[in-house]
């Protein structure tokens, strides 16, 4: 069993795992901190962007976490954790050869598309006049300064797909429920279980009868909207990958929440705008309810919340239709019939509205002051390059940074000088250190296999040995591009006995509570699937070729083998029963030799032993053989 | 032999009070838990005593499994579960959960408000017993305990329906509910894996129908509308809050949209609102065309479908009115029925199966003068019209679910027994399976045959996998000996030799010595090698060995020889076998003794 490790970051994992003859892709995280090198693509054209010296704004350009350690065609299964670790997909099945099937839940799916689309309208909606490739070359990236230079593996960065690829990649997916087991070819059973994180996020197990995987991809302990992490099905695992722990260790999700109000609500008092750049999923959910119960207490009664993105209705639709995949209290809101989520009843009162962009509707219904969610969290791309313009220059507006996959200080780099206040608030609900370390404790896995940066504390808090996985045995680390041989060892494999083959077993019991029975059949494999089957009886033997045929056919069942001792005096008695009297017995060290003295034949009786040493007397041989072998078991 | 039971407390050979009970490797399950719309007495409820007769169910049952919200299949729950007593897990699906007390809650406000009956259950009870429900997610594996582990799949019907699976180690059961194989405007068609169960229990309400087209039944059904309201009649179709209703709702609504009518629609008791909502919140159940355009414009606002009250019914001029409950035996549709059956004008629209006993059975087999309560009889001129709406399976739609989940054998319920006759014929022929209708009360034990799943080791299996041959051929079976060894619940299969190792036990070396007289003119090595030759061109496929230490080896078959002191030719083969090689060893010292070929 080996896992190809094809994405060194950490949350954003791709690894391929193979196991009994399967290739299972775990996840295909999209990496997208490389457009942080690119200038912002803007909305209306921005006289500052394009005075800058040097570069001419560019496509958002991504980079593919993926080298060729291995043929991607070759791959089965791609099972996706959650909605953020599925947005390479059409990298991987499109133009690769891939032919296999992804596995998916139904909000993970609905979800993904809704970003990856968003994604592919940000991206073409600000068509570009011309790239440029040839930069990639190394001798000219030598050249080129900053950051850049030293970016790694820039010839992976590939453009962006389009909605096309979108759609191919996503009619690979095949839904799945919690909890439900799914065979691949007979021979491995996968099953997502609830891990969370976010809607419909999993983790899953994969399994055989003697040997299980758990593969722990992005999961929270923290009550949030979606269903609680499953964490009883994990135990017993004989490796667990752990992947998708929070990215910000030090930063308590409760105490972030609480700051994001406060410094809206003191930034509108003020008369300034709040702008929040956020994905169109996810922790957004969590920050509007928080707010439906802020704002009549903090007097925001009438201040307006937009909420500015391509899929900004369906998102807000979609939440509320996925009852199933939620906590317990909004499960039972539904049965009301109410709703799951307030943010219904806040776009009930008017107070929060939604706009697929800033063009249309929402330029005659803008009111300041006001709060803005919109993305793309990296500021490079999408509605929020427009407001980043429009109010990057007052200081009474104030930038709020919720999300935790980008540096802010980099996202805001193009942007300065800048007047407008800065607030680092990132809300990462995924697992801490602190809490893997109780689970790990509780589900207690033979082996863990985790990404080499949990192995040692952050390069920036050195100092902080509590920022790393510490385990016995200590967890196997891995990089990109690693291959890793997963230590185990498959000693069993389950086969089934039919009915008939079962009923004419004889078990004999050789040890208390022991019992054995010698298992002669025919083994059928089929889909992986192996059946023990009676023997057919051998159709009759035409006389006439009789010895040819015993030559052609060895005998079907081989001869079992022998354990136990043959006492003397019981062998004596039954020779004795046999008409054989005249028996001269002589010791040795290891036991004895029998003299059949009539029948001129020895029989050599030790503990471990008999030899029977007869000539040219079938008759007789064959019925010593009989007698010496009633006091052996056969196995 | 391991044997799996069913016996129908209800819907044996009848429709109503579906309540099953399958015993399945030692464990015992309650499928459905439902009342009979057709009777007002004890024969109401499944007869709970059949399970035990002194009090609770708890320890008889290990869950209850309840497959939609349909009160059929669901009215006697809270009867069962809070008066007769069961506190052990109760599953159905989230819509189910959703639905099913808002309709009891309903049931008990007719039966115990408007008809007074005491000794019925409560709303405090409904909450109870909603409080034992476990929320089934489809397809997910639920694990009721070790052993026992359920399925649920998709079954059309109505909002929420479900099949289940049920499984105790390699033993299956399938329990269908009600089903529908076609989609329709708002659900999806019933679908199943091939999971091969050993009974597969199905409904059969249209076991001898074979539906024609939708469409027509549709096109059907709008003229009927359209022709009753232009001579200015009213329509009354009864319906149930939630299924039927909703579907009849899309396809009038799009119709009036198109014609531009403008004669109102009305949707009886306030349930509309609620029930249209539920729709919404589970729009993931509803069909792939709805799912996918709910953003846009979701199917279950109605622009044309108006709220109803009591007083509209006395109102002028044509209308279309939706009523509860479905089969004409109770509620606000009964009223309007009685107050509009005087005047030929008007018509009324059966969609759905009536349970015999109920109006809505009568006037559909052409009854025209009913008896009501009190003495007073109620004389029908209105037009009687049936359409088949509701979302059951047909004939062959029963014949395609069988083909879908290939069980061994097939048990109907839920149908009439003349009716299941025709249908169990045609499934035996077609499949060759044994079809089974018991009627209520009445067991019926299928004998399984399962396999026995044992841990092979991988060494032994890759063993007997390499000896067919570089590649594995599918069509050609490997024979494999090993030992099993059976200690406590563990079976395990492995090579003789790993098993003596395991359980320490020694080896016994059985071996036999033969000593064959030969008369061969040739020195010892010529006679070893003329040996070797001969048993060469005997023996193919063996390995056979001439080894520089003046022997022959046949297998693991020793063969020397040494001539006699006094004849030099007069030679002494000494053959030696150890058990194992019995046969080739007894066989050798045979052809030997027949001497050598002549040169």
């Amino acid at each position: 069993m080996k896992l190809y490790c094809l994405s060194g970051h950490p949350t954003l994992p791709c690894n391929v795992l193979k196991f009994k003859s399967t290739t299972i892709m775990l996840d295909c995280g999209l990496d997208t901190t490389s457009v942080l090198n690119f200038l912002p693509l803007p909305l209306v054209h921005s006289p500052r962007l394009s005075k800058l010296p040097g570069w001419i704004s560019k496509d958002g350009t991504i980079n593919l976490e993926k080298k060729e350690l291995l043929d991607l065609s070759t791959i089965d299964v791609i099972l996706i954790s959650n909605y953020h670790c599925m947005m390479a997909l059409p990298y991987i099945t499109e133009h690769t050869g891939f032919t296999g099937t992804v596995y998916a839940t139904e909000p993970t799916l609905q979800i993904g598309r809704l970003l990856m689309e968003e994604l592919v309208n940000f991206m073409e909606r600000v068509p570009k006049a011309q790239s440029a490739t040839s930069w990639k070359n190394k001798d000219m990236q030598r050249l080129l300064p900053g950051p850049l230079k030293d970016a790694v593996d820039v010839w992976t960065w590939k453009r962006c797909y389009g909605i096309q690829e979108v759609n191919s990649a996503l009619s690979r997916v095949q839904l799945v429920g919690y909890s439900q087991k799914v065979e691949l070819f007979g021979a491995v059973q996968v099953s997502p279980l609830s891990s969370g994180y976010s809607l419909g996020s999993s983790n899953w197990i994969i399994q055989s009868h003697h040997e299980k995987v758990a593969y722990v991809s992005g999961s929270s302990l923290l009550t949030t909207h979606p269903q609680p992490m499953d964490q009883s099905s994990l135990k017993n695992s004989d490796v667990l990958i752990l992947t998708g722990l929070t990215q910000m260790p030090t930063a308590n999700p409760d105490g972030m929440l609480g700051e994001f109000c406060s410094n809206l609500a003191m930034t509108i008092r003020a008369g300034g705008n709040v702008l929040v750049p956020c994905y169109s999923s996810g922790v957004i959910y969590d920050l509007l309810e928080c707010l439906y119960q802020f704002i009549d207490s903090a007097n925001l009664g009438t201040t307006p919340f937009y909420f500015i993105s391509p899929v900004a209705n369906s998102s807000l639709e979609f939440s509320q239709i996925f009852a199933e995949w939620l906590c317990h209290n909004k499960q039972t809101k539904v049965y009301l019939p109410e709703p799951p989520f307030p943010h219904a009843e806040l776009i009930q009162t008017n107070k929060l509205k939604h706009y697929p962009s800033i063009h249309g509707d929402f330029s005659s219904d803008f009111r300041q002051p006001c709060v803005v969610f919109t993305g793309h969290p990296s500021l490079r791309f999408g509605d929020v390059v427009h407001f980043m313009e429009l109010w990057g220059k007052s200081g009474l507006n104030t930038i709020i940074f919720t999300e935790p996959d980008f540096s802010y200080l980099d996202a805001l780099a193009p942007y300065q000088p800048l007047a407008m206040k800065c607030v680092y608030c990132p809300i990462d609900t995924r697992l801490n250190f602190h809490q893997v370390a109780k689970l790990l404790k509780e589900v207690q896995p033979l082996h863990v296999v985790c990404p080499e940066q949990y192995t040692q504390p952050p390069m920036t808090q050195s100092h902080r040995s509590d920022l790393m996985l510490e385990l016995q045995p200590p967890p196997m680390p891995y990089r990109r591009c690693s291959v890793l041989n997963l230590p185990f060892r498959r000693r069993y494999e389950r086969v089934y006995i039919l009915p008939e083959l079962a009923h004419s077993l004889v078990p004999t019991e050789v040890k208390p509570g022991v019992s054995i029975a010698t298992v002669s059949a025919v083994l059928h494999s089929k889909d992986n699937k192996h059946t023990l089957q009676s023997v057919p009886k051998p159709p009759p033997v035409p006389p006439t070729k009789k010895r040819k045929r015993v030559m052609e056919e060895p005998p079907v069942a081989p001869k079992p083998l022998l354990s136990g001792a043959v006492p003397l005096e019981a062998f004596l008695a039954t020779l004795q029963m046999h008409g054989i009297t005249e028996v001269k017995v002589e010791e040795t060290a290891d036991g004895h030799i029998l003299h059949l003295q009539a029948e001129d034949t020895l029989i050599q009786l030790e503990e471990d032993g008999t030899h029977i040493v007869c000539d040219n007397n079938e008759p007789l041989r064959t019925t010593l053989r009989d007698l010496v072998l009633r006091f052996l078991q056969k196995l | 032999m391991p044997e799996i039971k069913v016996t129908p407390l209800g819907a044996g050979q009848d429709v109503g009070r579906s309540c099953i009970l399958v015993s399945i490797g030692g464990k015992n399950i309650m499928l459905d838990c439902g009342m009979h719309m057709g009777y007002n007495d004890d024969r109401r409820f499944p007869d709970f005593s059949y399970v035990t007769q002194n009090g609770r169910l708890t320890d008889f049952l290990d869950c209850v499994i309840i497959s939609h919200f349909h009160l059929d299949h669901c009215g006697a729950l809270p009867y069962m579960s809070e008066m007769v007593g069961y506190d052990g897990p109760i599953y159905m699906t989230h819509p189910t959960k959703a639905i099913c007390p808002i309709l009891l809650e309903d049931f008990r406000k007719i039966t115990v408000d408007k008809k007074g009956e005491t000794n019925f259950f409560t709303s405090q009870m409904i909450k109870d017993c909603m409080k034992k429900v476990v929320p089934l997610n489809l397809h997910q594996t639920v694990q009721v305990d070790d052993e026992l582990e359920i399925k649920a799949y998709y079954a059309g019907h109505v909002l929420g329906a479900a099949m289940v699976y049920i499984k105790v180690g390699s033993e299956s059961v399938v329990y269908t509910g009600d089903y529908n194989m076609t989609p329709d405007r708002h659900l999806g068609a019933a679908w199943i894996d091939k999971c091969r169960p050993d009974i597969l229990i199905s409904e059969s309400t249209y076991a001898t129908t074979i539906r024609d087209s939708k469409r027509c039944r549709e096109r059907d059904f709008l003229k009927k509308v359209h022709e009753s309201i232009e001579r200015g009649g009213k329509v009354l179709i009864p319906v149930f809050a939630l299924g039927r209703a909703q579907e009849l709702c899309i396809l009038l609504e799009t119709f009036w949209e198109r014609m531009n009518l403008k004669a109102p629609i009305y949707f009886s008791t306030g349930m509309t609102e609620k029930a249209n909502h539920y729709y919404k919140l589970f729009i993931t159940w509803t069909n792939q065309k709805i799912r996918k355009t709910f953003v846009q414009r979701n199917m279950f606002e109605f622009k044309h479908i108006k709220a109803f009250d009591r007083s509209y019914a006395d109102n002028p001029g044509p209308m279309v009115v939706f009523a509860t409950p479905g089969m004409l035996h109770a509620g606000q549709s009964l009223q309007i029925f009685k107050k509009w059956a005087g005047n030929e004008k008007n018509m009324v629209i059966m969609p759905g199966y009536c349970v015999q006993g109920t109006i809505g059975h009568k006037i559909l087999n052409g009854q025209r003068k009913l008896e009501m309560e009190g003495r007073a009889t109620l004389d029908v001129k209105l037009q009687v019209e049936y359409m088949s709406f509701s979302a059951h399976a047909d004939a062959k739609g029963i014949m395609q679910l069988i083909r879908m989940a290939e069980p061994r054998n097939m048990l109907l319920v839920h149908g009439e027994a003349a009716k299941m006759e025709f249908l169990k014929g045609k499934i035996e022929q077609e499949f060759s399976i044994d079809c089974y209708m018991p009627a209520n009360g009445e067991t019926v034990t299928v004998k399984t045959n399962p396999s026995v799943p044992v841990d092979m080791s991988v060494n032994l299996l890759k063993r007997e996998m390499a000896l067919g041959g570089p590649l594995p051929d599918p069509k050609k079976p490997r024979s494999m000996h090993g030992t099993l060894i059976m200690k406590e619940s563990s079976l395990k299969l492995v090579s003789s030799e790993q098993a003596l190792k395991e359980l320490g036990l020694n080896e016994h070396q059985l071996r036999f010595t033969c000593r064959v007289p030969l008369q061969d003119p040739h020195s010892d090595s010529e006679t070893l090698h003329r040996i070797y030759t001969h048993l060469k061109s005997l023996l193919k496929g063996y390995t056979i060995q001439h080894l520089p230490d003046g022997t022959v080896m046949v297998e693991s078959i020793v063969i020397k020889v040494s001539s006699s002191a006094e004849d030099a030719n007069a030679k002494i083969l000494l053959l030696s076998w150890s058990y194992q090689d019995e046969d080739l060893g007894s066989f050798l010292s045979s052809v030997l003794k027949k001497g050598l070929p002549k040169m």
